[in-house]
């Protein structure tokens, strides 16, 4: 760990690696990405994170020069990369689909790209071999595409593109069929690499864990459009919306009208007969306006008697109990139904565990827990 | 294995006598000892001596081939271009038109084919000659490697293209070195046909040819015409043989190619 915080976004004499601006992607009539503006700095880690469909994919391409942006610009080290072709632009892509060659062993593979510069024959090998080793396929050199599993074809497709060490490196689901071991260890591997060759990384993922554990900025995408770009702790604990708290992590929602009682403290209330809850927000609320309040499962609380000193408190029955080694999630039913969720960590073993189902509960959180969106 | 119903076995029989048995009698009367096409006396090979002592029919052969290998690699280009900007292209002005006008040939009768070449070759002072006769069958061979190749190509992934651009490569060097090797078979079915095509043309040859070079169908057919000779049966075995293995190794290259293809895909869907 360097001794100055990573945070180039926060800098604003920062200059972007890549910048996106207005860009709009059509295919005929269907808008794929949508007037999106974005920087992404030298040396970061981005992932992009969202829905099947949403355009991750497309972005990646217009990144590497294989789609053209239908409106807008797209600027690598502040030069428009509209003109260059993409095997003048120094980026590689880790393709979805992997697009091995099948005619070409799991070696000649790596060495496509190595052999198109005009790197010595003696280094090409030793940079092949630390391709190889580096993603374990040692023993399976000599072999075609078609002859290994899965989970080994997208470890020739991440070698392939690490391979020519560029300065930028698209990886688009590049984990997704290996098994949780392997994938650690490579995103592992994968934060190691950046962190030696300085390379900025552009990774596409369905798996919001993986975002949260290698990003260092993470952009939740939904339908062409960017939700949210934030590093991921800023994404887990302060949501834009109830879309991305909903998308990453698990989280109740609770809908209801806000009331400013107090400086940035505001009563929620949250249907008939049900006592008000109390928020903070620094987001201001008009008198009455809708809300929606996320709080993560492990910010709230179980306990058999009602404390005393919480600032909210709601009393239900344990509905179902997920046991996840760990932690242990509570599903508590209210008695008009909702159900709210509630983690605890399981210091104790299971025999002793006070609470089972059917048990009558208190849940409760700080008037900080959570989150006010306004949708 | 399931056994054929008797209906199907007379089917079969019946399909297949009337599709070889003039085959077969030709090719065992090219051993026939007599000078009579049609008395048998025993067998020898002495008929395939003499056809190699023959020198007009060795000169044809030796047209032939040279035809047949000029034309049908002339077509193998231009066809596999053909194919390349059909299927790549996308849409662009009177594509229709143009893979329309690609496949017309195919259907085309020989004799107007055959025909409106002579016109234009007549028409531009061309001399009729091996060079006449090879224009010819590239014209018309060249639609059939096309067909064949743009639909190897249809199904080929562009994705592998643009790794390669990805990773460096031109354009030229893409399409040499990974999308060339992985159509490669379709190529070579493409070239086999359109060299069997040119072997046993006819038609074509006889509008085209000159004085100067006759192919050997040509000589064969004139040659019948005086009467058959069992000198004609030899030489027309030695041509189905040839034909025979070369349709046989262009079916044997494309399955062996369609079933690589079906594994790599198979695989493909396991890893996705
Ligand atoms: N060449 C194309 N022509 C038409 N529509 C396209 C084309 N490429 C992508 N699209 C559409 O654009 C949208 C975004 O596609 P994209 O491949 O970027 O999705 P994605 O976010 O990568 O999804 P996934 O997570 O499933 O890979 C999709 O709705 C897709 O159907
Ligand atoms: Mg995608």
């Amino acid at each position: 760990m360097g001794t100055k915080v990573f945070a180039p976004w926060d800098d604003p004499n920062a200059k972007p690696l890549i910048q996106f601006r207005n860009v709009t992607k059509r295919f005929g009539e269907f808008t794929a990405i949508d007037d999106l503006t974005l920087d992404i700095f030298e040396r970061e880690f981005f992932a992009l994170l969202g829905p099947s469909g949403c355009g991750k994919t497309t972005m990646m391409r217009m990144l590497a020069g294989f789609e053209k942006p239908t409106e807008g610009q797209i600027l690598l080290a502040g030069q428009d990369i509209d003109p260059i072709p993409p095997n003048k632009r120094a980026v590689n892509m880790m393709f979805q689909s992997y697009a091995l060659f099948p005619h070409l062993t799991v070696y000649e593979n790596i060495a496509f790209g190595l052999r198109r510069g005009n790197m010595p024959k003696h280094d090409l090998h030793d940079r092949v071999q630390e391709m190889l080793r580096l993603t374990r396929l040692e023993k399976f050199a000599g072999r075609k595409p078609h002859q290994i599993s899965g989970g080994q074809r997208q470890r020739v497709a991440l070698a392939r593109s690490l391979a020519k060490a560029p300065k930028l490196l698209l990886l688009d689901e590049p984990l997704g069929a290996l098994d949780k071991k392997l994938r650690q260890d490579t995103q592992f591997e994968l934060m190691d690499i950046q962190e030696k060759t300085g390379t900025t990384f552009v990774i596409v993922t369905h798996d919001q864990e993986e975002a949260m554990t290698v990003a260092s900025r993470v952009a939740v995408m939904n339908d062409g459009k960017l939700v949210q770009v934030a590093t991921p702790d800023r994404l887990y604990e302060t949501p834009n919306s109830v879309y991305v708290a909903d998308f990453i992590g698990d989280v109740n929602i609770i809908e209801g009208h806000a009331t400013a009682t107090g400086e940035e403290t505001y009563r929620i209330d949250w249907g008939e007969g049900r006592e008000p809850l109390t928020a903070k927000s620094a987001q201001p609320f008009s008198a009455g306006q809708a809300c929606h309040l996320a709080i993560r499962p492990e910010k709230v609380t179980i306990t058999a008697e009602r404390p005393t000193d919480a600032d909210n408190a709601v009393q239900g029955r344990v509905h179902d109990i997920a046991y996840l080694g760990n932690l242990s999630t509570y599903h508590v039913e209210l008695p008009d139904g909702t159900i709210i969720k509630a983690q605890s960590a399981n210091t104790r073993r299971i025999a002793r565990r006070s609470f089972t189902w059917e048990d009558t509960v208190w849940l409760s959180w700080t008037a900080t827990a959570g989150v006010l969106l306004a949708e | 294995m399931t056994r054929l119903s008797w209906f199907n076995t007379v089917s079969l029989t019946l399909g297949f006598a009337f599709l070889y048995i003039p085959m077969i009698i030709l090719v065992v009367y090219s051993f026939n000892e007599s000078k009579l096409v049609t008395v048998w006396a025993g067998f020898s090979t002495k008929w395939y001596g003499e056809l190699v002592r023959n020198e007009a029919f060795l000169d044809a052969a030796w047209v032939t081939v040279k035809v047949a290998v000029f034309s049908s690699t002339i077509a193998t280009i231009l066809g596999t271009m053909a194919a390349l900007v059909l299927v790549r292209a996308g849409r662009f002005l009177g594509r229709t038109l143009f893979s329309g006008m690609i496949y017309a040939p195919l259907v085309m009768p020989e004799v107007i084919t055959g025909l409106s070449l002579l016109l234009l070759f007549i028409g531009i002072g061309l001399d009729r000659g091996i060079l006449t006769i090879v224009l010819a069958h590239t014209t018309f061979s060249m639609c059939y490697v096309s067909v064949v190749v743009s639909s190897r190509l249809v199904s080929f992934d562009r994705s592998l293209e643009e790794a390669a651009l990805d990773l460096g490569a031109s354009q030229a060097e893409a399409f040499r070195l990974v999308t060339l090797p992985i159509i490669a078979p379709a190529v070579i079915s493409g070239w086999l046909l359109a060299f069997t095509l040119s072997l046993d043309d006819l038609v074509i040859a006889s509008f085209t040819a000159g004085p100067s070079a006759t192919t050997l169908p040509i000589k064969i057919f004139s040659a019948v015409r005086l009467g058959v000779s069992p000198e004609i049966n030899a030489l027309s075995t030695i041509m189905i043989a040839i034909v025979t293995v070369g349709v046989i190794t262009a079916s044997l290259v494309t399955k062996r190619a369609m079933v690589r293809q079906q594994q790599d895909e198979q695989a493909a869907i396991r890893a996705g």
